[in-house]
């Protein structure tokens, strides 16, 4: 083998171990990197993200933070107009709204109306989504309501592999960095059949456990093609990338699905291409339907592939109320939903 | 239960104790006396100093000496540049509001009677410490000497713009000098600055922070975020409340019960708060030191109220003799600041008024110059920055959705002209 390039060492790691190594690399390599928030420090985090990274970087990089979700992003914010890396994590995506104001007015908005004087690159760390019986403070997906904030970007990795590269990618990202992590999958992939045996990523079979112990990153604004189709292209990102592979299997139709990975910036060429190629497109996500950000891919699809398009678009989502307790899996827009939309959509005439 | 004998309950509506037409009164305001406030060591425990906010560290006496433990004892040469920055700051302020009645600006913001208060922590504190100001700190600025046709681009909004055409006339940012980028929503920057601090201790670096909220502004979550922050990672910070009665229109006793002075908050948290007399140049800068003392030696924050009195309207949009007494502002029972800061450099015999009427003529025609100089490049909506402007500092890299909708937008501008496509 001399002369050859060794293949880079990588170890089986779930999500919550991916995006710790993430963290661990990062640090390890720029000293302007810090990490803190609620219970993140000694403890290592109510979801062990940060676990150990005290211990390995020290008291003052790694820290935890009062109650204060507006306090936690403003801080961060000012450390990173003095120049550094803050990646500070907010619980639960369900209480970022009281950090709104910080991330609309303020990281989004910093850059440009200092005309280019002053820039905040901070990572917002948040777990989203539901399928834990979380109830409505442990399950929201407030995606939408983030893409819509020009100035911050919004990424949603949906497996281990992803999450290193794409968090890497994040914190070295100049621009303020939403990172929603899919809770539900942060130990296994999660194909929405709540009744199923749980996988986890080790025994998973899937190549994106296999995660690279060294860095690396996964470029912003790129989707994956998840899987090739002719019939139809489904747009999903986080949990929903495998509802969809399960959703397409149960199906039979012959889909491709398009994993966006972060939807500010998003992957345009990749969608637009795709549904040029089939004719038809489906958008799944856990987020209520309503204004969700499923409107604005439908949306854009509708403006720049309406000569190519064989049926309506449309969009399987959550239903538009609270995320109900008792009603998790009457809500959640599982594959059932996801097969009947694909199969109606194919054979529309 | 029968309650019919309870007495019904009635909702306080906090009002000021006087309104248009009436006497002014200022009864309510306790000025102690010059020079009486000790002065404690920098590394004095928070427990020793509880009593402090409720009394007003001055200065300057009513026969204009500089009295007490708290006068920082500066050159005649240090309190003239303190006093021009004050008087170019008022008559920039009368130029450029005037301005705005000429259609030349969108908005102006005053910050006369509060000078002494950014000009002198501008001269007091450090290059590199980092101030985050509010939108009547202009003194800072003037104390450093920002270029003033500079200033009249910004707030004219022309094609020289030091913000390009995308922030709102005097809402500043100078990185340069030290001056965080402002914007119209208050409060949110009281954390930036604990933060920027935290960052500099993290870094081992020996730069501070300096940040402002007005007296409604306490009132704000962001207020009480930032002095949680600050307390619990000891940040190097000086966090002061410009408390100058108003909030547009309302009274400082919506934000706190008139006998409750701000620096009081800091009880809660756990840090020494002073109250000072922010009409008087020489106690700003020494209690500023003070603060600045403790904080670069690892002392940690100090909250310090600047008591004083926002003598002209909130804005170009307001008319004070609408809620308060006419003349309300010549009541002010601490004075003036530029006149108390003049008096005491001619009590001290560096300064007499032949003098200070030389500088007002000489700051009024340099005022009068920038302001030309900025016209000929053009006021609002005669002139303004490249439009490929609008689309920068977005993100740090524009993204397709950028650039389509500037190549749209110059299509369009192409067409409109009958100049071909450009680049």
């Amino acid at each position: 083998m001399s002369g050859e390039e060794a293949a880079p060492e990588t170890r089986k790691m779930n999500m919550i171990q991916a995006l710790n190594s993430a963290l661990d690399t990062a640090m390890g390599r720029d000293p302007d990197v810090l990490v803190f928030g609620e219970d993140v420090g000694y403890f290592g985090g109510v979801f062990r993200v940060t676990e150990g990274l005290q211990k390995k970087h020290g008291l003052t990089r790694c820290f935890d933070a009062p109650l204060t979700e507006g306090g936690i992003i403003g801080a961060a914010i000012g450390m990173g107009a003095y120049g550094l890396r803050p990646v500070p994590e907010i619980q639960f995506a369900d209480y970022i709204l009281p950090a709104y104001d910080q991330l609309v007015s303020e990281a989004a908005r910093l850059r440009y109306r200092s005309n280019g004087e002053f820039w905040a690159p901070l990572t917002v760390r948040t777990p989203y989504g539901g399928g834990i019986f979380g109830g409505q403070t442990h399950s929201q997906s407030p995606e939408a309501i983030f893409a819509h904030v020009t100035g911050l970007k919004t990424v949603i990795p949906s497996n281990p592999y992803d999450a290193k590269g794409l968090l890497i990618a994040s914190i070295e990202d100049d621009d303020p960095v939403l990172f929603l992590e899919p809770k539900r999958l942060y130990n296994g992939p999660f194909y929405g059949r709540p009744d199923e045996e749980l996988k986890t990523w080790a025994n998973s079979g899937l190549p994106a456990a296999e995660v690279p112990t060294a860095h690396y990153s996964v470029p912003l604004g790129r989707a994956s093609l998840v899987r090739e189709g002719s019939e139809v292209t489904v747009l999903a990102y986080g949990t929903m990338v495998h509802v969809a592979l399960a959703g397409i299997a149960d199906s039979g139709v012959d889909a491709e699905l398009l994993d966006l990975r972060s939807i500010v910036p998003l992957d345009i060429d990749a969608i637009t291409a795709s549904v040029r190629k089939t004719g038809r497109c489906i958008i799944l996500h856990e987020a209520s339907r309503f204004g969700g950000f499923g409107g604005e891919l439908s949306a854009l699809v509708q403006e720049r592939c309406f000569d190519y398009l064989r049926a309506p678009i449309e969009r399987v989502a959550g239903y538009d109320m609270p995320y109900p307790h008792a009603f998790e899996w009457d809500y959640f827009p599982g594959p059932i939903r996801l097969a009947d939309a694909l199969k109606s959509t194919v054979s529309y005439k | 239960m029968n309650k019919s004998n309870l007495p019904r309950l009635q909702l306080h509506i906090p009002e000021p104790p006087t309104r248009p037409g009436e006497d002014v009164s200022f009864a309510h305001v306790n000025r102690g006396e010059a020079g009486a406030v000790r002065r404690p060591d920098i590394a004095v425990p928070e427990s020793e100093v509880r009593d402090m906010p409720y009394e007003l560290i001055r200065v300057l006496d009513d026969d204009h000496h500089a009295v007490g433990p708290w006068d920082p004892k500066l050159a005649p040469e240090t309190l003239i540049k303190g006093l021009r920055a004050m008087v170019l700051t008022r008559v920039f302020d009368d130029r450029l509001f005037r301005a705005h009645r000429q259609g030349k600006t969108s908005f102006y913001m005053k910050s006369t009677g509060e000078e002494a208060i950014a000009a002198a922590q501008s001269m007091a504190l450090d290059k590199g410490d980092m101030f985050f100001p509010t939108y009547r700190a202009a003194a800072w600025l003037h104390a450093r000497e920002y270029p003033l046709v500079t200033l009249c681009n910004q707030i004219f909004s022309n094609a020289e713009d030091p913000l390009a055409g995308k922030q709102l006339p005097i809402l500043m940012s100078a990185r340069d000098y030290d001056f965080y980028s402002i914007s119209g929503n208050l409060g949110v920057r009281f954390v930036h600055a604990v933060g920027w601090a935290m960052a500099s201790a993290y870094k081992n670096d020996t730069k501070i922070s300096l940040a402002y909220v007005g007296d409604g502004t306490t009132a704000e979550g962001d207020f009480h975020e930032a002095m949680t922050f600050a307390a619990a990672y000891r940040a190097p910070t000086i966090l002061c409340v410009t408390n100058n009665q108003y909030a547009i229109s309302s009274f400082a006793g919506f934000a706190a019960p008139e006998r409750l002075p701000f620096a009081a908050k800091a009880l809660a948290y756990g840090f020494p708060g002073i109250k000072v007399d922010g009409n008087d140049f020489l106690a700003v800068w020494g209690a500023t030191q003070w603060a600045a003392e403790r904080a670069r030696t690892n002392n940690g924050p100090t909250l310090i109220e600047f008591y004083t009195y926002r003598a002209e309207g909130h804005s170009t949009s307001d008319d004070p003799s609408a809620y308060r007494p006419k003349d309300e502002a010549s009541h002010w029972p601490l004075g003036d600041p530029v006149d108390r800061l003049r008096d005491h450099l001619i009590a001290l015999g560096a300064w007499d008024m032949e003098r200070h009427e030389a500088l007002v003529a000489e700051l009024k025609e340099k005022v009068k110059v920038a302001v030309k100089e900025a016209e000929a490049i053009g006021t609002l909506g005669q002139s303004k920055p490249p439009i490929e402007e609008m689309f920068e500092d977005v993100f740090a890299e524009k993204d397709w959705r950028l650039k389509e909708q500037m190549r749209e937008l110059k299509a369009r501008r192409a067409r409109e002209t009958g100049e071909g496509e450009g680049a």
